[in-house]
């Protein structure tokens, strides 16, 4: 697929300003440049599990979506799509729907409404095979409750729940590989993208996960300024800092299939990922350097493992 | 029938308020300022800009909109004055500026 | 021309849901309502209907996602008993508020625990003040009914609320018995097409549902739902007369069944109405003047017209299929002595919890109540006014 970035630019703007996130946020980045990826004159129904983005996005009577939306609950956004593009397909065979309209459906969950409460209807929909892409804003925490730790949370960070405290190093666990886990269920396109360069990667992988048919699921790394405590504009730095760590690679998944979407030319000490960021400041205190070396195992382990699938 | 937002103020009674408190119209969120939690904007030097838009798609806000390939004036009444534009700017021309 | 037939409960339901061909139909199993999905599966593999049928993973994503389909601008409903509707409680609230249409086939079974499958009414009076229509059914004839009067109902502009059509499990749903069944066109042309206003799937205007309301608006929003719940009685009742002129078979908001004259009433739900009648045929042949309201619809509450019903008897025994853990009673028994106290009225009055987890009603445990009742009438001892019924002591 090709990428004409003046032109993709130049489209309609389908998520409107004046939305509640705050300032720097980087669910809404990820989800303006999903839409983004929709070709002009298609329809779309955009699905959203309860968290940040909901509350901030459609705070009645104000709408930021130009598209039709629906938010129904934080643990159910898999499901409520399923009966939207179920209506879809009835409304068609019924001829109440003219054929030349053509919807896509879109739903956006944090990692709280899709790693966590809303694995089972997001398990259960992606199995089904509905025609529709699940897009994971994964800011490692429940953010919209006051940063609690979620499944997604790496380990070690230092948030509400798993604060860090004389006998605590943060959160005890590593992270659920929920990417993995999403093409374990056998769909046609996984993916795992964030914030970097000119978005060529996160453009090219919305575009294909909305014009495959069937389920597609895309993990997208959306920083969140105030859980993660970095300096807010730095935000593409930290997503590149992830990238170029392999904390969070870059591939894809077709019909089974494992492409490394970009491969760094010299992977960086994952400290260089970590240290911009408050809520792995003890990390870097004396005596805490086996925590950063458990941290590196963990991310070669996982960098291999991929590399392994790719090849 | 689209909604008229205009009519859902805070003094609206219970008859006005829309079945389901369903909204029947897109973007009716620009009618919110959110360009007044700032006292921090930035400020474009038009002459360094070389028009890359990756200050565009880069924010969070969707307030800087891009018009046939060129980017047009900053929604001064919708950015939240996070400075993510003037440090995605390759040719440092745009700079924050207080209130 | 209408049809003699045998079937049961669920059958009957299913046939019907045949006839009106919804849009969408989500559904997971749960004993004993599993049928009706199971049944309306093999309209689908049959080509009978072209309703888009949704096997989910639970009966939280059925409701999901029927809310998802109405939402979208299509019919749609469920099937479902007991833990399953528990399971989608948060869900019952976000249709009603959502002003949804949706219908949910609720076959009664009791709550765990400790696990049961037979039939009370805990299930359906726990979800009593989600904001749904109830309506109750006696026998396969009233569960077909019902069904197919029930978008008619819940989708009325006056209206827009979701419904619950309510049967007893095993007792109504399992049990063969005779019923006359519509011609499929009559029902087509007497459900009609769904045209909502306003939905997600309208290329002509996008529409946003499931806001976040600030404290501003949240009281404005649910005094307008209390609203269409009121209204919605005298649809309900409207449906019914038009139902009546295409089956012949009429409907109130409840039955009177050898009331007008009786000192002694029993007010109750589902299928123990049956028996209940029974009883009363026997006892009035005895010169007893006995008599039973059999309540239809549960939401809205017919408080006055049941207070009314009421006004000439010496002594009411309210019957709850569940209780409620108050140390007071059932929430039948709570809201008719609402009624009748608003209504001034001066008839002793006693709740009793029977039936639980499938437990046998009998003529004798009915005419063992409306004994009581004549008692308590002539001595003037209420006693305990919250009882149980065929339970051992």
């Amino acid at each position: 697929m090709s990428y004409n970035f003046k032109e993709i630019m130049s489209r309609p703007e389908r998520l409107a300003p004046g939305h509640r996130m705050c300032a720097g946020c980087g669910g809404t980045i990820a989800a303006r440049n999903v839409l983004r990826a929709l070709h002009e004159g298609d329809h779309a129904v955009i699905g959203n599990a309860t968290g940040c983005m909901e509350v901030s996005t459609f705070m009645y009577p104000y709408t930021a979506w130009k598209d039709s939306y629906i938010h129904n609950a934080f643990e159910n956004a898999g499901a409520t799509i399923s009966g939207v593009e179920g209506a879809y397909n009835a409304l068609k065979r019924k001829g109440k729907l003219k054929e030349d309209e053509t919807y896509k459906f879109i739903t956006f969950g944090g990692d709280g409404g899709t790693y966590d409460i809303g694995f089972q209807s997001l398990s259960g929909a992606v199995e089904r095979n509905h025609d529709f892409v699940y897009v994971c804003y994964d800011n490692g925490a429940y953010m919209n409750t006051g940063i609690q730790r979620s499944s997604a949370t790496p380990m070690y960070a230092d948030t509400t729940t798993t604060p860090v405290g004389s006998v605590s190093s943060g959160k005890p666990q590593n992270r659920k590989d929920l990417t993995n886990i999403l093409v374990e269920h056998d769909i046609p396109y996984a993916a795992q993208t964030t914030f970097v360069q000119n978005f060529k990667d996160l453009h090219i992988k919305a575009e294909k996960a909305i014009y495959t048919k069937g389920a597609a699921f895309l993990n997208i790394m959306a920083p969140c300024p105030r859980g993660w405590r970095y300096h807010t504009p730095d935000i593409m730095d930290i997503c590149n800092l992830a990238v170029e760590t392999c904390y969070w690679p870059l591939f894809e998944v077709v019909e089974g299939e494992y492409y490394l979407s970009y491969e760094p030319k010299k992977k960086l000490p994952i400290e260089d990922f970590l240290r911009p960021q408050g809520r792995f400041k003890h990390l870097f205190k004396k005596g805490n350097e086996h925590l950063l070396e458990e941290f590196q195992k963990e991310v070669d382990r996982r960098w291999e493992s991929l590399l392994k699938k790719c090849k | 029938m689209a909604t008229d937002i205009s009519k859902l103020t805070l003094t609206a009674r219970w008859q006005d308020l829309t079945t389901g408190m369903m909204i029947h119209a897109g973007g009716t969120s620009e009618e919110f300022n959110t360009g007044e939690w700032t006292s921090v904007k930035p400020h474009v030097k038009e002459e360094d800009c070389r028009q890359c838009l990756l200050c565009a798609q880069a924010c969070p806000d969707s307030a800087i909109p891009v018009n046939k390939n060129e980017r047009v004036k900053v929604d001064l009444k919708h950015c939240k004055g996070c400075g993510i534009c003037a440090k995605v700017c390759p040719f440092d021309a745009i700079e924050m500026e207080g209130l | 021309m209408a049809k003699r037939d045998r079937l049961s409960g669920n059958e009957a339901v299913s046939y019907a849901l045949r006839q009106i061909n919804p849009d969408v139909f989500p559904a997971f199993p749960i004993t004993p309502s599993t049928e009706i999905p199971q049944y309306f599966a093999s309209f689908v593999a049959n080509g009978q209907v072209d309703t888009e049928f949704i096997p989910v993973e639970s009966e939280h994503s059925s409701m999901s996602a029927a809310i998802g389909a109405s939402a979208a601008g299509a019919r749609s409903l469920t099937a479902t008993s007991s833990c399953g509707l528990a399971l989608m409680w948060e869900e019952l609230y976000v249709a009603a508020s959502n002003r949804l249409p949706v219908a949910l086939a609720l076959v009664n079974r009791a709550l765990s625990g400790p696990i049961n499958i037979n039939c009370d009414h805990s299930d359906s009076m726990g979800a009593r003040d989600s904001g749904w229509i109830q309506i109750y059914a006696e026998n396969n004839q009233e569960a077909y009914d019902n069904m197919v009067q029930a978008f008619r109902i819940a989708e009325h502009q006056d209206v827009r609320l979701p419904i619950m059509i309510c049967q007893d499990g095993f007792i109504t749903s399992h049990a063969v018995e005779n019923i006359e069944l519509l011609d499929d066109g009559d029902v087509k042309n007497f459900v009609g097409e769904y045209e909502p206003e306003n939905y997600l799937l309208n290329p002509e205007c996008p529409t946003a549902v499931g806001p976040y309301s600030v404290t501003d608006f949240y009281m404005e929003a649910k005094r307008a739902q209390a609203e269409a719940m009121k209204n919605s009685k005298q649809v309900i009742l409207d449906v019914a007369k038009e139902f009546a002129q295409i089956s012949g078979r009429e409907y109130g908001l409840f039955e009177e069944y050898r009331l007008e004259d009786a000192d002694y009433a029993v007010v109750m739900i589902g299928s123990a109405a049956g028996t209940t009648k029974d009883a009363i045929d026997q006892m009035r042949e005895q010169g007893k003047k006995v008599g039973l309201l059999k309540l239809r619809v549960f939401r809205p509450f017919p408080a006055e017209e049941i207070a009314e019903a009421l006004k000439n008897v010496k002594a009411v025994a309210v019957m709850d299929r569940a209780d409620s853990f108050s140390d007071h009673g059932g929430p039948l028994g709570a809201e008719v002595m609402a009624a009748l106290f608003r209504n001034r009225s001066q008839a002793y009055a006693i709740n009793y919890v029977y039936g639980l987890g499938g437990r046998d009603v009998r003529v004798e445990d009915m005419e063992q109540v409306f004994e009581t009742l004549e008692q308590i009438a002539a001595t003037g001892e209420t006693g305990d006014t919250y009882r149980y019924m065929g339970v051992r002591e």
